[in-house]
């Protein structure tokens, strides 16, 4: 309790000094918004020349697209200092953050909120909007609730991978790239219906990191379609858990990193 | 006096990466990487009594920074025990580092865009201080080092010099016990040099605060510690007062003198001269085998002297002898 009202104490000063620089804010936001956007008019032109894919209208993919950039976005807002974490390790700033007498972990959410993402987010929760009203969804209790788990399930899922990019940097500096590509990949990879693609990828997104659980397995039950790829239909309520899962458990490897960090230095 | 820090045998070696020349040799390096082994610490002990001010020297790469890591718990040795006001560093970080502050004179710990007060109000719910205490801290903190017309200044508007001042004060806002200090003076102008030791050397005796101090700066522990730790290649090369150091390493005296006429003929005794510059000499003498007064008589039977000064070596020079002497 003590530690999150901390929390709230370190943010407040990162927003507030990221307002002195309103124009730059709202510039980075806007780029941001835009930049981000382009995805979007990639997805509609897919669908423009192909009309479906797998039974998916170009609505319907809008909701995949909303939930897995708002996660994103959050996630990247509230998990900046993982996100810069290399930085801080090449720095001897960690060193300062073992110093004080508080959590590591919210120390490192602490540096930094980075409120320039509410622009794919924004950007998101317009496409999903634009979906929503096209498909006449959402205006029912359940179906607002799955779509709040699916998101929140997509941020805790790239937080989980933002940490383990951090904790990465124990071990190794210019090796985050990898990261990179399941994160940012992750994103490209989750606008589109999971069933368009082939079987070892579906299950690397499926098992290995739980793409589809908090996303494309939410999306079939607000849209009530049946699964192709045969998911009983449940599995949209509870699989965005497995969001929460993979970020609890990347925070075991980060608490090792850390263990391995304090007896080898750095 | 209680034991401040108690430190027995400990031992830390680092694996270091051997970088290889040429692209050829960094895709080696990719697959068959080759480790150095360097020995940071070997079985240093020494112990610390509360409120002792200590100076902490060795030359650069000697393990100053390694010891300090370990002393602060955020470094695990190999090998051997450690403990500082009764506990083990490692063991609880929370509560250890709780009861130390620690200064380092290139990196601050302040709020770069934060106006200085504000950063101490967060150090202040970071370390969770009593508001009656931190009041108290701060009104004193900030009086001895002259702040309070720098509160309202964000941080990187300020001179190097407010802004050590000012990461004393954070350092001990939460009245921690001991103090460790990484080279406090660097880069600083005399007076602000002066200013950040006179209110060490009160900290220490109004408030008993145990400080430790690594530096280069030479003057900074001539002027605050009576003890001092000397160290090189992670052993322990010397323990205790400067004055001992000065006697036992370098026993040799300078004697400069201004002569009138320009001479070459100086084959008094058997003098060695350490430089000369137009009418000046200096010679050095070892003060166990001939007094003083009893070398200048000699001198003056001879010559006629202008001016005579008496000194002790420069402590740098103390100190690169003994480095050089334990690199052999």
């Amino acid at each position: 309790m003590k530690d999150l009202r901390l929390y709230f104490r370190l943010v407040s000063v990162s927003i507030k000094s990221q307002m002195e620089y309103r124009a730059s804010f709202l510039m980075t936001s806007f780029g941001n918004f835009l930049l981000t956007g382009i995805d979007f008019v990639g997805v509609w032109v897919l669908f423009s020349r192909f009309g479906k894919l797998k039974d998916w209208s170009l609505p319907e993919a809008a909701i995949l697209y909303g939930i897995i950039n708002m996660g994103f976005a959050l996630s990247e807002a509230v998990f900046r200092g993982f996100d810069t974490f290399d930085r801080m390790v090449k720095s001897g700033d960690f060193d300062r953050v073992l110093l004080r007498p508080r959590n590591t972990v919210i120390q490192i959410l602490g540096q930094e909120l980075q409120m320039m993402r509410i622009g794919r987010f924004s950007q998101g929760l317009a496409v999903i909007l634009w979906g929503g009203l096209k498909l006449k969804i959402f205006f029912s209790i359940p179906c607002l609730a799955l779509l709040l788990f699916a998101i929140l399930g997509s941020a805790a899922l790239f937080s989980g991978l933002f940490v383990l990019q951090a904790t990465l940097s124990f071990w190794t500096i210019d090796s985050l790239e990898i990261v990179n590509t399941v994160t940012y990949g992750g994103v490209e990879t989750a606008q589109f219906p999971l069933s368009i693609y082939n079987r070892w990828f579906r299950g690397f997104f499926t098992f290995v990191i739980p793409l589809a659980c908090i996303n494309y397995f939410p999306a079939h039950a607000i849209l009530g379609k049946k699964d192709v790829l045969g998911y009983p239909e449940f599995f949209g309520w509870v699989s965005p858990f497995f969001g929460f899962a993979f970020l609890w458990f990347c925070f075991k490897i980060w608490e090792f990193g850390v263990r391995n960090y304090k007896s080898t230095g750095s | 006096m209680a034991i401040g820090i108690e430190v027995d045998g400990i031992e830390k070696t680092f694996f270091v990466a051997e970088k290889e020349t040429g692209v050829l040799g960094a895709i080696r390096g990719l697959f068959n990487r080759r480790y150095r082994r360097l020995k940071a610490l070997d079985s240093l002990s020494f112990s610390i009594q509360s409120g002792e001010m200590i100076g902490f020297i060795g030359p650069n790469g000697a393990g100053k920074s390694t010891t300090i890591k370990i002393l602060s718990g955020i470094l695990l040795p190999d090998k051997g025990k450690c403990e500082v006001l009764g506990i083990t560093p490692w063991e609880n970080r929370i509560s250890h580092v709780s009861r130390i502050g620690v200064v380092f004179g290139q990196r601050t710990q302040l709020w770069w865009d934060l106006p200085v007060i504000e950063s101490f109000e967060l150090l202040r719910d970071i370390y969770r201080v009593p508001n009656e205490r931190y009041r108290q801290n701060l009104d004193e903190l900030s009086q001895m080092l002259d702040l309070t017309s720098i509160f309202n200044i964000p941080v990187r508007q300020l001179s190097l010099g407010q802004r050590m001042r000012c990461d004393l004060t954070a350092a001990l806002l939460h009245s921690p016990s001991i103090l460790f200090l990484d080279e406090p003076t660097i880069g600083l102008d005399a007076p602000s040099k002066l200013a950040v030791r006179g209110f060490l050397s009160r900290l220490n005796k109004t408030l008993g605060t145990t400080i430790i101090i690594t530096t280069h700066d030479l003057d900074d522990i001539e002027s605050l510690c009576k003890r001092v730790l000397v160290i090189n290649s992670g052993r322990l090369l010397f323990d205790g007062c400067l004055e001992d150091l000065r006697k036992s390493f370098f026993r040799e005296r300078r004697l400069k003198i201004d002569f009138d006429e320009c001479n070459s003929d100086f084959h008094v005794l058997d003098l060695k001269i350490v430089s000369r510059e137009g009418n000046r000499i200096i010679f050095s003498f070892d003060p166990e085998s001939i007094s003083a007064p009893v070398l200048i008589q000699k001198i003056a039977e001879k010559h006629n002297i202008r001016d005579i000064f008496v000194e002790n070596p420069p402590i740098e020079e103390v100190i690169s002898r003994l480095y050089h002497d334990s690199n052999k």
